[in-house]
């Protein structure tokens, strides 16, 4: 019992990350209907952008962890989101009106690009960042084995909480979302009714890149070690995530974010740690063959 | 008294689809406060004509000037889609083109994006909910109301726009349409589908459109009924080419229009055509 629970905590922390990732998936399938495989690169940026932050921040001699981590947050987020929106704009824009392999060719490009680029500006060796935030609450303890949450734990779920309700604000009940959302239906109808679809995209890549910067944030804090490669397979799970819980679904991008956290965290716990990714894509193959619109999906509909 | 400027101006309008000469130096006018109609046999150019002048296509050669009745032209032919649509020229679709998986207030306040985006200044001050923005959404959602009640739809607001039935859909474009403020507004067969009493609501919808809020109409339509009772003024086109010009009585005479539309000089079938009423 205490060691399902200590499982459940670490499945859930790691789950928001994924989902953060995941909604920048799901946010850019959902408006142009293609999967952008850079994004996982954008999150490593974000990772590095993240470090980068610290270091400057320990050579201008900040030291208060709350000041460093929110100034962190607001230099990463906005790096990031950069280039995003230079992503979009170089290697997406262009393509627009271009068969759909086109952009899926083009991001791959991409996501190779900017792994070459960081492993050549930043070296190829893993870079560790010094534990920033110690402490931790026992939850339970059962004599045998104590449950714990660390403080890090906490805050990365709460802040994950945070931009994931603030955003499905965003999503539903702004002038922005429903621009989103119309543009996601009927691209050219809504630029007919004076949306700006291009800028539209844009901004759809920026917050896309933001959140998955807050989630290299984290898990820089939270693992401590980064390097060039990481984007890749983190990109891929919350693919899977996404594709999980129905991709072009928000909700369902944040639930499978979480089921994949889940799935990972009891297969190490009880099974065995080598084989986690394999469970995390054995589910990736069963959602395909059993559900293919994913969880929370709608079947599309074919326009008449 | 001077007469005021048309509302559009097209001239020498060309394109080609590759060896397929759609439009053929294609030259009218759109009277400002006017319902236009374009008419022709099938293939004759319409909705292609429709196309360059709302940015879905750019025309090979032409000029296409839309005066807004503040005064400012613009050149048509050379703005992006969204871009005219901002300047006041909209359009609907002879396929119903609704945002279907959104209610039917919401595909109203999409067309009210470019109002409700700047109150908000870059969403900020949406997201804060500050006062201008407030009242910037309620002025929204008051049109979106007004354009509901217009058009019989009051009690559908919450429902999804791709479950309405058809001639609702057809209404909703139009009151969508309206709430992007434009002063041109392009309709693509709105008629189209129509049963009989459903056509003659949107006669007096499209004559109030005109009439109360003086809002210049360009239409293509088939429906001959429609076309004869609301038209101030129809253009013909034939094969991409303008064979005719004028009022309804003047087109219903015309045998040019005769012969284009039925390949018979035969007065008879002609007023089978446009529905046998005037």
């Amino acid at each position: 019992m205490a060691y399902f629970l200590q499982q459940l905590i670490n499945g859930i922390t790691l789950g928001a990350t994924y989902g953060l990732i995941a909604i920048g998936y799901t946010m850019v399938y959902g408006i142009i209907g293609m999967i952008n495989f850079a994004h996982g690169d954008i999150y490593m940026i974000g990772a590095f952008i993240s470090l980068v932050g610290f270091m400057l921040l320990a050579a201008f001699g900040i030291t208060s962890v709350p000041l460093a981590f929110f100034l962190v947050l607001v230099f990463a987020m906005f790096f990031t989101g950069v280039y995003g929106w230079t992503v979009e704009r170089i290697a997406y824009r262009p393509l627009r009106r271009a068969p759909r392999l086109a952009p899926l060719i083009s991001a791959i490009g991409v996501s190779i690009v900017l792994q070459n680029f960081v492993q050549l500006s930043q070296g190829a060796r893993v870079k560790p960042l010094q534990p920033m935030v110690h402490g931790s609450f026992q939850v339970y303890n059962d004599g045998a084995f104590q449950v714990t949450i660390s403080y890090l734990q906490i805050m990365i779920i709460a802040l994950t909480m945070a931009l994931m309700v603030a955003f499905t604000l965003v999503i539903r009940y702004t002038s922005l979302g429903r621009a989103q959302r119309a543009a996601a239906q009927d691209m050219t109808m809504a630029s007919l009714l004076g949306v700006n679809v291009d800028r539209t995209i844009s901004i759809t890549f920026v917050i896309g890149a933001m959140l998955a910067a807050v989630a290299g944030l984290m898990v820089t804090l939270y693992y401590g070690v980064i390097d060039f490669y990481i984007g890749f397979i983190v990109g891929i799970k919350a693919f899977t995530a996404a594709v999980l819980g129905g991709i072009g679904s928000l909700p369902g991008a944040m639930l499978g974010g979480m089921l994949i956290g889940l799935i990972e965290a009891f297969w190490s716990g009880y099974f065995s740690i080598e084989y986690k990714d394999v469970a995390a894509f054995s589910i990736l193959v069963f959602v395909l063959i059993f559900r293919p619109t994913g969880l929370l999906g709608r079947p599309e509909i074919e326009k008449v | 008294m001077t007469t005021p400027k048309p509302v559009l101006t097209v001239e020498h309008l060309t394109i080609r689809f590759g060896g397929l000469l759609a439009i053929d130096d294609l030259s009218f006018e759109a009277r400002t406060g006017d319902i236009t109609a374009l008419i022709g046999p099938n293939g004759a150019g319409k909705t292609t004509a429709f196309n360059c002048i709302t940015g879905f296509y750019k025309p090979d050669t032409g000029r296409m000037s839309f005066h807004h009745p503040s005064g400012e032209t613009h050149l048509l032919e050379r703005m992006d889609g969204f871009r005219i649509a901002r300047a006041g020229v909209v359009r609907s679709f002879q396929n119903i083109r609704l945002f279907p998986a959104m209610s039917v207030a919401e595909n109203l306040m999409v067309a009210q994006h470019v109002a409700l985006q700047r109150a908000s200044i870059f969403s900020i001050a949406g997201f804060l909910r500050l006062p201008s923005y407030l009242k910037a959404e309620r002025e929204a959602h008051d049109k979106a109301r007004y354009w509901l009640a217009q058009t019989g739809l009051e009690n559908d607001a919450d429902t999804l726009a791709g479950s309405l039935p058809y001639g609702s859909q057809r209404r909703l474009e139009i009151a969508r349409a309206m709430c992007a403020d434009p002063s041109l507004l392009c309709l693509d067969e709105p008629a189209a589908g129509l049963n009989p009493s459903e056509s003659l609501a949107l006669n007096a919808l499209l004559k109030k459109i005109r009439d109360e809020h003086k809002i210049s109409i360009l239409l293509i339509e088939h429906d001959m009924s429609v076309v004869m009772q609301i038209s101030d003024r129809i253009h013909v086109l034939e094969q991409g080419r303008l064979i005719a010009s004028g009022t309804p009585d003047e087109i219903r005479a015309n045998p040019d229009v005769i012969r284009a539309y039925l390949g018979v000089e035969d007065h008879d079938e002609l007023a089978m055509v446009s529905g046998g009423q005037v």
